[in-house]
């Protein structure tokens, strides 16, 4: 038995405009029989580009019929523009939240509105250009990358709870391993590349030190029993302590400068020089 | 706590049943004044290993076996894991699995992970059904081998109900020298099993699927049936089932099998006319409905029933806002994406699988349940196919 929301019950069993909208100018049609659900989403957009009007039909579970009727809810009055930044998060939160094995289910609410929008404009979807990776819900690379990014997961079964991807014959588990580690360091790199251009007080670098360390360079060393604290930073010089199995390891030199220094120079400044505290 | 039992039609007996009123009763001086080890020497506890072999012979009338025959474990699931895995144990040199594609998975995962559980590889050949549910007897005999130790069919079908010819497959098998074990959680106290006039070795009963409690099961072993235990610890039950017994289930599955012996005509009358009046009723009164498992190889308490262009998960909500219990082989509430691996192995298609209902009654059900079952669901289905994209009044 699933734990929902009062929210998604009450969507559930009072679902909001079901139907088909009269003269309807964007219509989206996502998910199939075969994949246990479906919706097909119909909007009329007005000459000021506001969504005047929504209706759904969908095929699917509590969690899929309540998050439709969400949707629908969400964009009837809101302009275009602003639906269009409409994501499954923010239809779950509108529910109170999902079980996490039905996320996907708010991920297919927010890709029938885009496929609706997308008809309205008499666009192709990005999306779908992509290369299947699941070939049994017929989930695209482009999606599961989008997913991984704005929901920030970790897993394959996340990528499974959210995009369905892999709960089939779960061949493409494999596949799915290399799209998460591969999106999951580009995640990495590219904010941090646009913040080091800016000049950074010492406070600030210190802070951004200390984040970096709490976050990736101590969990790391704390699997070979070992741990870090930071000293002193002064100018481009971070003094750092080495302790537990690290203390007295041969190769905590090249710990600091292969590990700690190359990431403390990818994601805070690349001048940045890590010396140990003697 | 108040779960409100009285208010609720109970129509999902295949996953649990109420525990007989009677079979409390029996229990309750278990679990307060005689709380002695049936294992001491003092009368204190000698008086509980007497209960125990009094419920042990109720079980073994019920099978038509030998009391000594009777095993008492935890569950189901652990009577198949000691089965298969004994059979396997004792037959070093064969490294062959028979069973079927629609088996519980305490035995469909089971099989899956032979290979880790005994470091060994296994080769495991898992039996077709065709579309009503049914084996093909030809594909059995061809399955059998050299090589095969035991064979793992299941009496009855859970989701469909549909009774397999382990009879006949045992025989079969006992003639080629292999082992025949028989998942018979769902058929024991539905309809007569008489082990003494079959070949069966191994045969899995569960408590809590007729009336007795959760937590106690038992797995009959043919007198001379080569066995290996499965927990060794203390010679309780003959050194073949090591730990304490679970003194006051094990007299309540006692209890449990008198009252389904003494039941089962009404079991056979009552509960198959009840049954096949709802199935008749739901099939007559909701267009694009379907029967899923052959008509009358069945259990006489279980229907599946596909309501095509609807969710099952949903249906179920649905129904539950009117206390009607029941379960369904959906992606959505099985917890993993796909449908039920018993209906696609019968071919039943995506349009139906997703939207099948398990209805499976007890003898606690009545005629005016029925009624008003037969009376909530065709507005049920019809809701939500007003909101299935997939839904053409017109053309259906």
């Amino acid at each position: 038995m699933w734990e929902y929301t009062d929210k998604v019950k009450e969507h559930f069993t009072n679902p909001r405009n079901v139907g088909e909208v009269k003269g309807a100018n964007g219509l989206g049609e996502v998910g199939s029989l075969a994949c246990g659900d479906a919706l097909k989403l119909s909007i009329k957009v007005d000459d000021n580009g506001i969504i005047t009007d929504a209706q759904f039909k969908t095929f699917g579970c509590a969690s899929a019929i309540a998050s439709s009727s969400a949707l629908t809810e969400m964009i009837k009055g809101m302009p275009l523009v602003e639906a269009e930044k409409i994501t499954n998060e923010d239809i779950a939160d509108f529910l109170g939240g999902l079980p996490k094995e039905k996320m996907h289910c708010s991920v297919m609410g927010r890709e029938g509105l885009e496929a609706a929008i997308a008809n309205y404009r008499g666009v192709i979807l990005p999306m779908a250009e992509g290369e299947v990776v699941c070939e049994c819900f017929g989930v695209t690379d482009l999606e599961i990358i989008r997913a991984i990014r704005e929901s920030d997961l970790r897993s394959v079964e996340e990528i499974t709870n959210f995009t369905k991807a892999g709960g089939g014959c779960g061949k493409c588990e494999d596949r799915l391993r290399d799209i998460l580690q591969q999106t999951v360091e580009g995640l990495q790199v590219e904010p941090q590349k646009a913040q080091k251009e800016q000049r950074m007080t010492t406070l600030q670098k210190i802070k951004k030190i200390e984040e970096v360390m709490e976050r990736e360079i101590k969990p790391t060393l704390k699997k070979d029993g070992g741990d870090i604290e930071l000293i002193d930073v002064d100018g481009d010089f971070v003094t750092v302590s080495l302790r537990g199995a690290c203390a007295g390891c041969q190769s905590s030199r090249t710990t600091l400068k292969v590990y700690v220094e190359k990431k403390l120079r990818e994601q805070v400044s690349d001048s940045l020089i890590v010396e140990e505290d003697k | 706590m108040d779960c409100g039992s009285d208010k609720v039609i109970y129509m999902d007996n295949n996953a649990t049943t109420r525990v007989a009123p009677e079979v409390v009763d029996a229990m309750m001086p278990f679990l307060t004044d005689c709380y002695g080890n049936p294992s001491s020497m003092h009368i204190f506890g000698g008086q509980v290993e007497r209960a125990i072999n009094e419920a042990r012979e109720s079980i073994a009338k019920l099978l038509g076996a030998e009391p000594d025959e009777i095993i008492f474990t935890s569950c189901g699931t652990e009577s198949d894991s000691t089965a298969v895995l004994s059979g396997l144990q004792t037959s070093p040199e064969k490294r062959h699995v028979v069973t079927t594609r629609v088996e519980h998975p305490a035995i469909k995962s089971l099989c899956d992970n032979l290979d880790i559980l005994t470091g060994h590889k296994h080769k495991i050949t898992r039996l077709q059904v065709a579309d009503d549910g049914t084996l093909d007897m030809d594909q059995y005999k061809e399955s059998l081998t050299e090589d095969t130790a035991i064979v793992s069919v299941m009496w009855a079908n859970n989701e469909t109900g549909v009774i397999f010819p382990v009879e006949e497959m045992a025989t079969i098998a006992r003639e080629k020298g292999i082992l025949f074990h028989t998942d018979a959680v769902q058929a024991v106290g539905k309809i007569p099993i008489n082990l003494k006039e079959n070949n069966i070795d191994f045969l899995s009963v569960s408590g809590h699927k007729l009336h007795a409690p959760k937590g106690v099961g038992v797995l009959y072993v043919r007198k001379g049936t080569p066995f290996i235990p499965f927990l060794n610890g203390g010679h309780q039950e003959h050194g073949r089932r090591g730990g304490t017994e679970n003194v006051a289930s094990i007299v309540g599955l006692g209890m449990a099998c008198k009252l389904a012996a003494e039941k089962m005509e009404e079991e056979n009358t009552r509960i198959r006319y009840l049954r096949d009046k709802l199935e008749a009723g739901l099939l007559e009164r909701v267009p694009c409905s379907m029967l899923n498992g052959h008509k009358t190889d069945r259990l006489p308490n279980t229907s599946n029933i596909s309501f095509e262009f609807v969710e099952g998960e949903a249906i179920l909500l649905y129904m539950d806002r009117y206390k009607i219990c029941a379960s369904s082989g959906s992606a959505c509430t099985s917890g993993s994406l796909e449908p039920s691996h018993v209906l696609r192995a019968m071919g039943v298609p995506f349009t139906a699988a997703h939207g099948s209902i398990r209805y499976s009654l007890s003898i606690y059900n009545t005629e005016e349940e029925i009624d008003l079952v037969l009376d909530k669901m065709p507005a049920i289905i019809a809701t939500l196919r007003e909101m299935s994209p997939f839904w053409n009044k017109e053309e259906n």
